[in-house]
């Protein structure tokens, strides 16, 4: 068996770092604190982009790399922290699955995850190939987080961690996508926060709170 | 030049619309931008007629057979819902249920819908077609909650996250995509996303990434086009905004959806040479019908019941392209075009409708004949249209499906008939008392401008009477493009 050279084992570490943070958010239930594990996760990103882009010499990881650091270490978290002081929304009401029965689903999305990279990784020409099975994890086990919260808030954080996974899919598998349609995705996540924004105001003002079931229990009434 | 233009003229609109704000020009200058923009359609289509299929841009944009009717009926439908939106959005202002700074959200955001569907149905990149498809939602997600009511906000919330979750897996299908072009393009990373260039190489590409990449398209735009089980977003969201906007997201939104699934699906399917990608349209399709067809029994809500109905169209059109083949793909596009045209036109009536019987609810919507005959006969007409009765182009292109259906998949042709018969029978008993029932309201002083109305159910009778040579030609181009069967 070859050796594998010190930066991939590296990279591997990133990634398994990325995986184990989506745990964490799974079972973080205080909002304040998910908030702070996206944006670690967005930096573990940051740091595997930058090194991939130091062992390949392509710029466009660089851009990435800078994309991911401005929008999803510094500018997201900073307004979902501010958007949680203002509506004062601290912890998450009880998930809809207890926390160890979540996490027991979390394990078999991770195995049912690896199983479905097989195809797309043994595809794959780069170096980096064994982490899409993490990037497919990271994108199913942020969907179970969206799945299993019911503050919109965890929810909007389970989304934004789907993006990090599919960013993380898209650059170890090819080494990222075209710049164009890099720059079209953050442009949107970056638009869509700020219509989030809006919005968690908007309900706010209506339902006084930012409970999902408010708007579940509005709906038997109709 | 003029492709610009269909792309430059809404994107300037929308800037010109946030400075404009309430001044009472801004709906004017609502529909001019749309007539620019439907204009510098024309002249595209009238340019590709001549020179056959064009790129732009370093091929970012492109127009074939496929995408050019589709603009041109874009930018149509866009022009009749501004002129529609104009007297409907002053009601509206004067019953004080928009704010003057709502308005000049909703003029923005208006040319800004319409700019990235020009963008999703022109772009040669897979890559931005997802951009353009994500802004969509996002420039449409306040247009959804503009009146601010709690039912309006569970609407608003429930379309973005759902749409949202549901494009991030197109995302994710996209990035399959890539890597699986990418091996047979080179990782040049330029060509590796360019429709044209994967279709021209869709035979090499790796099928089993292909295969899941699909799945996540399929669910990803599926998601967007309302296929059941994904179109919980739909009735809420047409239901709760302003009716323009239920009209151009039914009538513009669920096309380019379904557009987007139709152009992976010819990938796809060159790669995989077998025909599940096909079934599994198909079987999405039929499940829609079929569940949004009885849905309808339960509505009590006009712009609901019309929602349901763009459910069911979606998985007609969904089941034809499943099907394949020159002629259902013929006409699964003719599909598109009159459910756009018919069902505008129905949002358009049944707005009105709501508005003078102040109420959305069907059990208070009566006499609309007695009231205001033009808006009355314009949603029995559109109603009739829609629920495929000839001489209307709907009945031609169901009667297309459906003969192709009896040929190809026996087992399929009762469940739609049995799933038509349904919906006519709901809908026909909801409209009936709607439009002839007995009112105690006076009979309105003066009658609505609905000219979009009769505009778009005229070129619906038209196309189910004669299609025009050079119309036909393109459906049928576009039909070879699309392939199948």
């Amino acid at each position: 068996m070859t050796p594998v050279p010190f930066v991939m084992q590296l990279l591997n570490a990133l990634a398994a770092m990325l995986l184990l943070l989506s745990f964490a958010m799974l079972a973080q239930r205080r909002v304040v604190t998910l908030v702070d594990l996206f944006a670690l996760q967005g930096a573990v990103l940051c740091a595997a982009t930058l090194l991939l882009a130091w062992r390949t010499g392509e710029t466009n990881l660089y851009i990435s790399a800078a994309l991911t650091l401005a929008l999803k270490v510094i500018v997201l978290p900073r307004l979902l922290h501010r958007l949680i002081r203002r509506l004062g929304v601290y912890w998450d009401t009880d998930p809809l699955l207890n926390i160890p029965g979540t996490m027991l689903v979390g394990l078999m999305i991770v195995v049912f995850a690896f199983g479905l990279a097989q195809p797309i990784s043994a595809l794959a020409s780069t170096a980096t190939r064994s982490a899409v099975g993490i990037a497919v994890a990271v994108i199913l086990l942020a969907f179970l987080t969206m799945i299993t919260r019911r503050k919109a808030m965890s929810q909007v954080v389970g989304f934004l961690s789907m993006e990090n996974g599919l960013f993380f899919g898209a650059m170890s598998a090819t080494y990222g996508m075209p710049m164009v349609v890099e720059l079209g995705v953050a442009l949107d996540v970056l638009v869509a926060m700020l219509v989030l924004g809006v919005f968690f105001f908007q309900i706010r003002e209506q339902f006084d709170s930012l409970d999902l079931e408010e708007l579940e229990a509005r709906k038997e009434e109709r | 030049m003029d492709f610009l233009f269909v792309i430059g003229t809404p994107l300037a609109g929308a800037l010109a619309l946030i400075w404009l704000g309430a001044h009472r020009v801004a709906p004017v200058a609502n529909v001019l931008f749309s007539l620019v923009t439907f204009a510098a359609a024309c002249v595209l289509s009238v340019h590709v007629i001549a020179v056959g299929n064009l790129t732009f841009l370093h091929e970012q944009f492109f127009i074939d057979p496929l995408n050019v009717f589709l603009v041109a009926l874009t930018a149509l439908v866009g022009l009749t819902t501004s002129l529609f939106s104009r007297p409907y959005m002053r009601i509206e202002a004067e019953h004080r249920r928009v704010t003057p700074a709502r308005l000049r959200l909703y003029h923005s955001m208006y040319q800004l819908f319409i700019a990235t569907m020009l963008v999703a149905l022109t772009t040669n990149n897979m890559g931005l077609m997802w951009v353009a498809m994500e802004a969509a939602t996002l420039s449409t997600v306040l247009l959804v909650t503009l009146y601010q009511t709690p039912a309006s906000l569970e609407a608003g919330w429930k379309y973005f996250i759902l749409c949202g979750v549901g494009i991030a897996q197109a995302l994710f299908g996209t990035i399959l995509l890539y890597i699986a072009a990418e091996k047979v393009l080179g990782s040049q990373g330029v060509s590796a996303l360019l429709w044209t260039h994967l279709d021209a190489v869709r035979h090499q590409l790796e099928p089993r990434v292909l295969s899941i990449a699909f799945v996540f398209l399929l669910v990803g735009y599926g998601t967007k086009a309302g296929l059941v089980p994904l179109h919980s977003w739909l009735p809420d969201a047409h239901a709760e905004g302003p009716t323009p906007i239920s009209a151009v997201l039914s009538g513009l939104l669920l096309n380019v959806a379904i557009y987007a699934v139709v152009r992976c699906k010819v990938l796809v399917e060159g790669s995989l040479r077998s025909a599940w990608p096909s079934e599994m349209l198909m079987g999405f399709g039929l499940l829609s019908v079929v569940f949004a067809s009885f849905c309808i029994w339960r509505q009590r809500d006009i712009k609901r019941l019309f929602a349901y109905s763009s459910i069911e169209h979606m998985g007609i059109i969904a089941f034809a392209f499943g099907m394949g083949g020159p002629v259902a793909n013929f006409a699964a596009l003719l599909h598109m075009t009159v459910h756009s045209l018919t069902k505008s036109a129905i949002f358009f009536a049944a707005g009105h409708a709501a508005q003078k019987s102040g109420s959305q609810s069907i059990d208070k919507i009566r006499g609309l004949v007695t009231i205001s005959p033009t808006v009355g006969w314009g949603l029995m007409l559109g109603s009739l249209a829609i629920l495929g009765l000839p001489p209307f182009g709907v009945f031609a292109s169901e009667f297309l499906i459906l003969t192709t259906a009896m040929r190809d998949h026996p087992w399929a042709t009762p469940i739609l008939l049995l799933a038509f018969g349904v919906a006519f029978a709901g809908i026909f008993a909801r409209v009936q008392p709607m439009v002839f029932g007995d009112t105690t309201a006076k009979r309105l002083p003066h009658s609505p401008a609905l000219i979009p109305v009769f505009v778009h159910l005229g070129i619906v009778l038209m196309l189910g009477l004669f299609i025009p040579p050079y119309l036909a030609h393109w459906y049928r181009a576009a039909a070879r493009l699309i392939g199948g069967g």
